[in-house]
């Protein structure tokens, strides 16, 4: 085992994970067409708790996470089958609107997407500005505040509220999609490698408000990075892929014992490096 | 050492540089020639007068081109008026909703329509409008206008919709915003200027439309009288006037083309400023 890997799990101070699940994926499988993605994936997802999925490229990290919000069905031909149930429900249940589900469940993006036409201020509550019909100002811009709090942005952005999204940093405009997704108030929020784009200082903070975030809110994060898994997560779920190329779940546990004392030799082979 | 040919190879060369140097000159020296023409022969004849009297018969002193201005502007602004939301609208559906056979079916259509030759408009319009209401009219010239402008609104739209990033649809979406309103409150107004440069684009192709006005506005020195009645437009005037045996009134074709070509220079001029703005 790697004992830099080791040393810095041991440094994850929120490591016994109790509690229920928020989430539960059952028999689920990803298609692109024809193309099996991802395959017979069970797993559950514990509530108020970090969740990282890691695995090499292509083996259908973002795939399977886009499926936790139905935002895999927006590219065309994409399709789900199976169930993932949400508190209990099935959301691909019929009579489910998509539309609903993501306001329960926010996504951020590999690449920061802040609305270039809208100001940091609109952009934090621009969930809530374009779902409902009516919002007083006040009200707004409380929420607006207590989000870009939440997303430890408030402080850097209070003075350049009315600025263009797109004039603040890389790391600044992630943390303004995350304020964006927490406007919302959702139960899950997805984070589909969110640092991938940032330098290590950026990503240092995003890693330090994640953990902060999971004290109120489930959180799911794919990550190409191990330590950064390690860092951060508590449960993490090692995806590959099969002989068919379908994207398969390898192991799943708490991310110490992943970390430190695999079952899988697969796994086992990926966190020391020797492939991926 | 010389490779093979080197001499006839160089000079090929030269000759090809200076064709294509000459092309170009070509085609700023006739845009030189017709503005000036235009300016030399129209200029000395617009005045007040010209702006803002009523046409004069053959022969006669004066008169200007106040009611075909008056009905260029109506017409332009009829047209725009029903050709905006439906090629708007359908620039949404190819660029956001249709299933790729559909949008490739939808846009096969409107570039069939954007090909269709502006006569063959003016003759459908006649026949479906003015042959049933037994009248010449600003609406079927409305109408003729409208059709020969919505691919041109359409397209652009749909063009500079697919322009705004996916990532952006996808952040509007996972928000739990709906699809429409995404596209009003996300894609539109990231694509505002060119969805604006395409309706200039189409004013000012169906500002300068003649073919389609003859067999529907037909023109009326009367000035506007309703939408139901004949009305004047300048290409029509120009067109009328320019092959009319009196001075006078070649005259003022001459000056309607030179208001004509301001008319469109300004629009282009415009469109430019504007596509200049968005890539900044």
């Amino acid at each position: 085992m790697d004992t830099v890997l080791k040393s810095l799990v041991s440094q994850n101070t929120r490591a016994n994970v109790s509690g229920d699940n928020i989430m539960v994926a059952e028999n689920l499988r990803a298609y692109y067409g024809s193309f099996l993605a991802v395959k017979d994936f069970n797993m559950g997802i514990k509530t108020k708790s970090i969740t990282a999925i890691i695995g090499p490229s292509g083996c259908g990290k973002s795939t399977l996470i886009r499926c936790l919000n139905r935002m895999h069905e927006v590219i065309h031909g994409a399709r789900v089958t199976g169930k993932i149930f949400l508190d209990g429900d099935d959301i691909y249940a019929p009579g489910i609107d998509p539309v609903n589900i993501r306001h329960r469940i926010g996504m951020v993006f590999q690449k920061p997407n802040p609305f270039p036409t809208m100001s940091v201020m609109e952009n934090a509550v621009a969930g809530l500005k374009l779902t409902r019909v009516f919002g007083r100002r006040s009200e707004m811009e409380e929420i607006a505040e207590k989000s870009l709090r939440q997303a430890a942005l408030w402080d850097e952005v209070k003075d350049k509220l009315k600025q263009s999204g797109a004039s603040l940093s890389g790391g600044q405009q992630q943390r303004l999609c995350i304020a964006r997704a927490l406007a919302v108030e959702p139960e899950v929020i997805l984070m589909d490698e969110p640092c991938s784009a940032l330098d290590p200082i950026a990503t240092l903070k995003i890693e330090d408000l994640m953990r902060n975030l999971s004290q109120n809110y489930t959180i799911v994060v794919v990550t190409h990075n191990m330590q950064q898994a390690g860092r951060v997560s508590d449960m993490t779920a090692f995806m590959m892929m099969g002989d068919d190329r379908a994207g398969i779940l390898v192991e799943y546990g708490r991310t110490d014992q992943i970390f430190t004392n695999p079952k899988d030799k697969r796994t086992e082979d990926y966190i020391t490096g020797r492939f991926g | 050492m010389k490779q093979p040919r080197y001499y006839r190879r160089k000079w090929f060369d030269r000759l090809m540089l200076g064709l294509s140097a000459l092309g170009a000159g070509a085609a700023i020296l006739i845009v030189c020639l017709m503005l000036g023409y235009i300016i030399v022969h129209g200029l000395s004849f617009i005045n007040l007068q010209f702006l803002t009297s009523s046409s004069a018969g053959p022969g006669q002193p004066g008169g200007g081109m106040r009611n075909e201005i008056i009905g260029t502007l109506i017409l332009v602004g009829l047209g725009s008026f029903i050709a905006v939301p439906i090629g708007l609208m359908t620039g949404i559906f190819l660029s956001e909703f249709g299933s790729p056979f559909t949008a490739s079916a939808v846009r096969f259509a409107t570039d069939i329509l954007a090909g269709v030759p502006s006569i063959v408009v003016g003759v459908f319009a006649y026949a479906i409008i003015v042959r049933p209401m037994h009248s010449y009219s600003a609406f079927s010239a409305g109408i003729a206008l409208a059709i020969i402008m919505i691919p041109v609104v359409a397209r652009t739209t749909e063009e500079s919709m697919r322009l705004v990033p996916d990532s952006m649809r996808e952040a509007a979406l996972a928000l739990g915003i709906t699809r429409w309103r995404a596209v009003i409150s996300i894609v539109i107004p990231g694509a505002l200027t060119g969805i604006v440069t395409g309706v200039m684009l189409g004013m000012a192709r169906i500002a300068g439309e003649t073919a389609p006005l003859i067999f529907t506005a037909l023109g009326n020195s009367f000035g506007y009288s309703g939408m139901g009645k004949p009305i004047g437009a300048l290409p029509l005037q120009i067109y009328r006037y320019a092959i009319s045996p009196y001075k006078n009134w070649q005259q003022q074709a001459w000056a309607a083309a030179f208001l004509l070509m301001i008319l469109v220079l300004i629009i282009s001029l415009a469109v430019r400023w504007l596509s200049r703005k968005r890539q900044v």
